[in-house]
Formats: C-alpha cells, structure tokens, sequence
C-alpha cells in the first residue's frame, strides 16, 4: 500500500498507534488489575551481543510455550534491537508490566510463563541486582539513570522489522514536515542551529556540510551513509541499523532532499548480516509504503537507496577512500581538497554522513533546533553514543549527553571496574585515540576537551583498561592494527607505522633502549604531518598519550626491564613462593620440564629454561607461584 | 560445494548474476563478493573470467582483490573459525584465546589445517564485545571463552563430520 500524502501516514500512524499504547509506561504499574487486562508484549532483544547468546531461540521457545499455555492471544512476541546493557544479555522487556529479565536462557523460559503470566508475579532469580547495594531491580535500572536516549530512541522499544511500529513511534513525520512544511534552506539552517556535529569522528557541523553540498552546481548530487564502523571495539552504528534501520532512511531522504540528491548508498561492513538483514527488510518496506521511490507522499520528491558492502577494509570509513570503493576501484583515500561536497562519487557532489548522526536529525526536525541545542556543552551539542567496552562491570551502548564525565560513564551508568580492580586508563577514538589516566575521569567530555587530553571522541569506542593492562602493549596492539590497516600510499604512514611497531616490540621485549623514547616521539610528529589521511595522521595518537601519561611504565620495561602489570611474557619472571605445599603439579604441567622438587617440599623454577607459558601457575591449588 | 571438479555450473551462476546487474564495472566488488560465496575463494581463473567478462584488464581485478582483506586467493578450510581481536575483546584476553585455538588446531593464524577441515583468522570487533573474548565459527559466535575446554569442545562439534570435500578450480 503506497502512501499518497501525508493524511494517509497520520491514519497509518493513528491505526497503529495501539501497537505502541502498551509500552508506555509513566511509572511502575506493574500487576494493578487494570493492566493485568490489558494484552502484553515481551520485547525479546534481537541485537547482535543477545543474538549471540540464543535470544532468537529464547523467542521461538517463548511463542510456544505460550501456545501450549493458550496464552497466545494474550502475549505477543517481539524482537527488538539492542538494549544497551549487553552484559546482562541476553535481556527481555515486559510491557505493560514494565519487568526487566536480564541473562535468560532457553531453560528459564517454562517459569516466565508460568510464574509471570500465569501466576502474575515476578520472577524473582532473573531480575538485576546491583552488584554494588545487593537491591534487585524489576524497572528504572541504574545503569539507566544517567542516560538520554536520542539516537537510540526506538532501539529496544520498536520491532524494527515492522515499518508500521517505526510510523506509530512518529516515524516519517520529520519528513513529511520536510516536505510540505519546510524550504530545503530552512532545513538546512535548523540543522545547522541545532548545532548537531558529526558523530563519525571529525566532528564536522553536518548543517555546513549539507549546505556546501548544497551550493554546487550539479545535475545530480549524492548522499552517502557511512556505516563502515571501523573502529575495533565500536559497535553503535551497527546497532542503531539493527534496532531501528527506519530512523537512518528517514533521515538520509530529509538530508536528499535539502541537498536536492534523488540518490543514496548505505556503505555497510559484509562482516554485519544482521545490520544488513534489516535493512533489506526496512528499504523493502519503505518502497511498499511509497517512502522511497517516486514522489513521495504525493510531493515531487524522487530518492531511492542501495546498499553497498564493504570487503574489510578500515581505511574504507575514510570518506574519499569509501567513494573509490563504491566505485569498484581500491579503496585508497585522496587528496582534498577537492572535498566530496564539490567532487565525490563518479564527479558529483556528495555528501557523506554517518549513522549516528543521521539518527539525530528525525527527532531535531520534530523537536526543533533550540531544543536540541540545549543539550550538550557550548561547542559540542546534543547526546554522543559509546560503545562502553573492556574492564568495566556493565559492557554496552550508552548514550549520554555532551559533557558527561568519565566518571559518570565508567562508574555510575558502567558499574565500576570489574572485579573490583583499580581503574587505569580509558581509551577513546579507537586507533586514532588516546589513553586518557585517572586524574582526567572528570572531564567532561565533548570533541575539544578530549583533543585537549591527547584523545579524540572518534566514533566513540569506549575502553576501559584496569591495573592488568600494560600501556607499552596497549600501544603496540594500536600500531599493530595501522600496520594491517594503512593502506601504503604515503611512505611515512606504511613505512612509519612498522618502525613504530618494531621499537614497540622491542620495548615490550626488553630489549629497548632509553632514546627509543626519543626516537618514537620524533617519528610520531614526522607521520602525523606528512601523511595523507587520518589513519596515517592519528596512527601516532595512542604512543603519544600513552608516552605522556605512563612514561614511567616505559621506563620499567625499558630500565628495570619489569613489565608492572605482568603483560608482557619477555619481561615475566614466574618464582614459587613458600605458600607451595610441594605437591608436584606443576612440575606435571611445566611443558619445559623446569619446575623441580621432592613432593612436600618447595619447588623451583629452572628461569633459563622457563618458556614464561603459565601453565604452571594457572595449575597451582595454592596461589604459590606468582609472576613479575 | 562440491565433489564434482567442473565448476562449470558454479560460472555460469556468476555470469548470470553479472548479467542481471544494471551497472557492471562500477560493481565489481559485489560481484567478487558472488564470487567468493560461490566458488569459496578467489583463485586467478576466477579472477580473470571476471576480467574478460567485465572487459576490463585482469590487474584491476588483482588490485581489488588484493586490497579487501575480506577476499582470500587460496581455498579456505570447511570451516572457518574467527578470533575477535576488537579492541575490547583484546583487554579481555583475547591473544591466549588465539594462543589457544591455534595450538589445538595446530596451525597459525592465516592458515588452513592439512585435512582442509578449518581455516583460522582473526577479525576486528564483530558487535558482542559484552561477550569478550570471542570466536566466531562460520560465523556463529561463541562468548566468554576464558577455558580451554569450552573451545576444545566448540572445535569438537565440527570435528565430527569428516566427509571432506572442497571445490578445486582446474
Ligand atoms: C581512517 C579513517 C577511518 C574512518 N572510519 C569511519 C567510519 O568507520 N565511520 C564513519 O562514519 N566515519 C569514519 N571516518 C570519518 C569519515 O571520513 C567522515 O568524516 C564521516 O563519515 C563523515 O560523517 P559525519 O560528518 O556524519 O561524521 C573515518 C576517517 C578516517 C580518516
Ligand atoms: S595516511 Fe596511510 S592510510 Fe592514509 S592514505 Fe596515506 S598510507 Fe594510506
Ligand atoms: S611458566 Fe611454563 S615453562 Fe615456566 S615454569 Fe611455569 S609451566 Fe614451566
Ligand atoms: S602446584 Fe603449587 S603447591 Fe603444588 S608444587 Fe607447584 S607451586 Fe607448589
Ligand atoms: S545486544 Fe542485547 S542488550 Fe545489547
Ligand atoms: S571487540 Fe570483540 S566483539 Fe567487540
């Protein structure tokens, strides 16, 4: 059924919007008779952490043990995007109930139906407990408060396969404003006072952009949503696809039509089939309903998508790289100027955005620019998506406003360091960022402040490393990835990166010497000015401010030749200590044969031919042999 | 794939498929994904059947190939495992993970074993970081992998289909 104007998508929108009137939920009215009445939906998460973990199969179970029960028309079953809280995956949501079932596993699925919708309580052993206060919590988690979702609005609250739940949640409505209530220059400049910056990395004020694009002269221009996601460790674009693929169409064809482009690619990862998967079903369904195709609710506005696959290849997400991949070519980046928005794909002025920030411009059309801009800090505006990873209690994606501080993110809405460890470091912008130590955890962070601590927002991967992190390796592991990654057309950054990585090594091995630090400091500022790309001009990000802020670590591998979080094997000296019983275990397991010792006696450690494997201390009952 | 050493069939499916594609040169890169889910790799003959179909030169076709790490010039084993080496599955261990997988399979990273059963490589942040560290086997994947057991039993579960075969283009 194509929609022939905008009366046609409010009558959709009305005659759906009993989908939806279950899940809003104002406060916690679980179980009062009069929601017990009403029918109940049970948000299954489907995002890719929960998908991992059986979520697919926990929902089929579901449907038929409701079957079995003859509650199928009571209870429907949904599958959702992400949650955020993907450590507790794989994680289900009851509305009308408003109950949250975090870590459910197929056995549990019996005692849901039983004890939840036949018995009408709560199942007590699947609720979550802050590991903290010990109180369980059914709704309004804490790991919540803190947050403002924008970009990930209907991610966890609409089946994102199903367009009529997206047009139920105000879904295509920015557009239709766009259309019949906004000039393309209006829009333009209420993007633009919002304030809102790209959220691929640079930062780059996506009004501006749209208008340069805009402003060149051209028989076609194209719109490009960058959802390469190169960043290892970031995982908030492919989310936002998975759980609500509607809002980054909304907003690509809101973006065409301002910029006067009746073209758009999607340039996805081929390692994301989930992503893509609902994606082909979201563009199937938008060119059912008439959203994408020829005259748009009825307007004059033509624009259509086609999905493009990356082959594995990060410089790739580099905007001028990404439009040469498009076009069947290498994707190697080139020089700009001449930027995309005056020549990109096939010649054509083109505008490349990235997913996040295309989730922010629906709700900024409806709400408005000022709204917008009166979230966040003075220069960065709005809410940044992290993708909150590494040594933290609560892995997931977290979306908080501009400004929050580290400290609020890693341990308020995070849950602190795991096992009760001692927070190190956090790094942020993935291969091009930094590590940022404790004395800056109350930053509040935005684009400049963490360009002022050696960082940069980047995509924003969020890792979080503690005291069992060693920083030299850290940097190592980064400048391994450029190594793989720079795609060799500036010497400074193919060659550059392998020294770097090479004295990285050798520190690491210890066999480093003190004006190694000198040389890697020197070299870092010869990549970052003479190379072409980004990749090559934050390459040195993550030596730099590991050099900063723990030079001491480097000192002791390069001095003492200790590595003080016992990472790195070269430096490791495994010793028995008097705790050991004498045993003989470890002699058993020692694949050198160099632990020796009568039984009850202490044993020793031959350190000239200890292979520094492990082995022997992973097997002691008695915690007797330690490393150094 | 197949015991039968003509592949024929398998390039008259790719020309159909290029057949039904509007533009042909600009999607070359979709094409070798084609390629590469049916033929399993992207061996030269592969490569230049693409070339002369496409008509242009066979280089262009080698420097696209060579480029995405996605594309791979030799057969891959039946099954191919993955160790996630994300940034966030890299500070939950994941270098004893890889340490691991490859002593029992007994090959390095990049490789195929003898009996053609698995290939091993390594990918960069595959979205369940909350899982870390993880491995994918054709591309099903397997979270908290913090003992030896669970991946020798992982492995063991592919292991046991031992009718191998593999598409070999002459
Ligand atoms: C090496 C490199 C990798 C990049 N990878 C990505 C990426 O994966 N995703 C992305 O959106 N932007 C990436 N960018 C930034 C893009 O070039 C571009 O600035 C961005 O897509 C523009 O969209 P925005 O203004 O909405 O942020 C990368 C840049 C560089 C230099
Ligand atoms: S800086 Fe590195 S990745 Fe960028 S163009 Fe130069 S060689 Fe390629
Ligand atoms: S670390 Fe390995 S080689 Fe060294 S003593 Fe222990 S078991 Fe033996
Ligand atoms: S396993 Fe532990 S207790 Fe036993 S001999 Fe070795 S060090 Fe001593
Ligand atoms: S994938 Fe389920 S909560 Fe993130
Ligand atoms: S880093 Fe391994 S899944 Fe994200």
């Amino acid at each position: 059924m194509k929609l022939k104007n905008t009366d046609e998508l409010n009558a959709l929108k009305i005659q759906n919007l009993v989908l939806l009137e279950n899940r809003r939920v104002p406060n916690n009215s679980a179980n009062t008779s009069e929601s017990q009445d009403r029918p109940r939906h049970v948000m299954v998460c489907g995002g890719t952490g929960c998908h991992a973990s059986n979520s697919p199969e926990i929902a089929k179970l579901l449907i038929q043990e409701l079957q079995r029960r003859g509650l199928s028309d009571k209870v429907q079953v949904l599958q959702t995007g992400c949650f955020g809280f993907c450590e507790k995956g794989p994680i289900l949501e009851i509305h009308p109930d408003n109950v949250l079932y975090v870590e459910v596993s197929t056995e549990d699925v019996a005692d849901i139906v039983e004890e939840h919708f036949i018995q009408g309580k709560l199942v007590e052993r699947l609720l979550y407990i802050d590991p903290n206060t010990e109180k369980r919590f059914a709704s309004d988690l804490p790991f919540y408060h803190s947050q403002l979702r924008i970009a990930l609005r209907n991610c966890s609250y609409i089946a994102p396969e199903d367009i009529r739940e997206y047009i139920a949640a105000d879904g295509y409505q920015a557009l239709s404003k766009v259309l019949f209530n906004m000039s393309p220059t209006s829009v333009i400049e209420e993007i633009k006072k919002s304030g809102l910056r790209g959220r691929g990395g640079g930062g780059f004020p996506t009004g501006t952009k749209w208008e340069l694009t805009r402003q060149n002269e051209a028989k076609q221009r194209y719109i490009i949503c960058n959802a390469d996601e190169g960043d290892p460790g970031a995982f908030m674009d492919r989310s936002i696809l998975e759980g609500d693929p509607h809002s980054v169409l909304e907003a690509m064809l809101i973006a065409g039509s301002s910029i006067g482009a009746s073209h758009g690619f999607i340039y996805i990862r081929a390692e994301y089939p989930l992503a893509i998967h609902r994606l082909e079903i979201a563009i199937k369904q938008a060119r059912q309903y008439g959203l994408l195709g020829e005259k748009i609710l009825g307007s004059e506005f033509c624009f259509d998508v086609e999905i493009k696959y990356g082959a594995g290849a990060f410089v790739c997400g580099e905007e001028t790289a990404l439009i040469h991949s498009i076009e069947g070519t290498r994707g190697e980046p080139s020089v700009k100027p001449p930027f995309p928005a005056q020549q990109g794909l096939w010649g054509k002025p083109t505008c490349v955005n990235n997913v996040e920030t295309l989730a922010n411009i629906p709700p900024i059309i409806l709400k408005g620019a000022d709204w917008y801009a009166g979230i966040g800090t003075e220069k960065s505006k709005g809410t940044k998506v992290f993708a909150l990873a590494g040594k933290v209690n609560n892995v997931g994606l977290v979306e908080v406003p501009m400004g929050t501080t580290l400290r609020k993110i890693i341990f308020d809405i995070g849950g602190g360091i795991k096992r009760h460890k001692s927070f190190k470091a956090a790094q942020t912008g993935g291969p091009s960022g930094g590590c940022i130590p404790a004395k800056h955890l109350d930053t509040p962070i935005d684009y400049e402040s963490l360009i002022a601590i050696g960082s940069m927002m980047g995509s924003g991967g969020l890792i979080v490393m503690d005291e069992g992190d060693c920083m030299v390796n850290i940097a190592k592991f980064f400048l391994e990835f450029t190594v793989d990654e720079s795609c060799g057309r500036c010497t400074a950054c193919r060659v550059g990166t392998k020294r770097l990585h090479e004295i990285l090594t050798k520190i690491t091995e210890g066999k480093g010497a003190l004006d190694d630090l000198d040389k890697l400091e020197k070299l870092c500022k010869t990549i970052k000015v003479s190379s072409l790309c980004g990749l090559g001009q934050s390459a040195p990000n993550p030596i730099l401010s590991t050099i900063e802020y723990f030079r001491d670590e480097y000192l002791a591998h390069i001095v003492d030749k200790t590595c003080p979080a016992g990472v790195c094997k070269s430096l490791l000296r495994y010793h028995i200590t008097d705790k050991c019983k004498g045993c003989t275990l470890c002699a058993k397991h020692c694949p050198a044969g160099c632990i020796t010792g009568s039984t009850k006696d202490r044993h020793i450690i031959d350190q000239e031919r200890c292979l520094k494997c492990g082995a022997c201390m992973e097997k002691c009952h008695f915690g007797a042999i330690s490393h150094h | 794939m197949c015991d039968n050493p003509s592949t024929d069939h398998l390039f008259q499916q790719l020309d159909d498929y290029i057949d039904s594609l509007p533009y042909k040169k600009e999607d070359l890169i979709v094409i070798l994904h084609q390629a590469q889910a049916l033929f399993g790799y992207l061996p030269d003959k592969v490569q230049w059947h693409i070339a002369q179909k496409l008509d242009i030169p066979s280089a262009k076709v080698y420097g696209v190939v060579s480029f995405y790490s996605f594309f791979t010039m030799k057969p891959r084993g039946k099954h191919v495992a993955n160790v996630c080496m994300g940034t966030a599955c890299f500070v939950r261990g994941s270098e004893k993970l890889q340490a691991e997988v490859e002593k029992q399979l007994g090959i390095k990273t990049g490789q195929t074993t003898t009996d053609h059963l698995f290939s091993l490589d390594s990918v960069r942040c595959i979205g369940a970081c909350g899982l870390a560290p993880v491995m994918t086997v054709d591309g099903k994947v397997y979270g908290r992998l913090n003992d030896p057991k669970e991946v020798e039993h992982i492995l063991a579960t592919y292991e046991t289909e031992n009718q191998i075969s593999e598409t070999v283009v002459h």
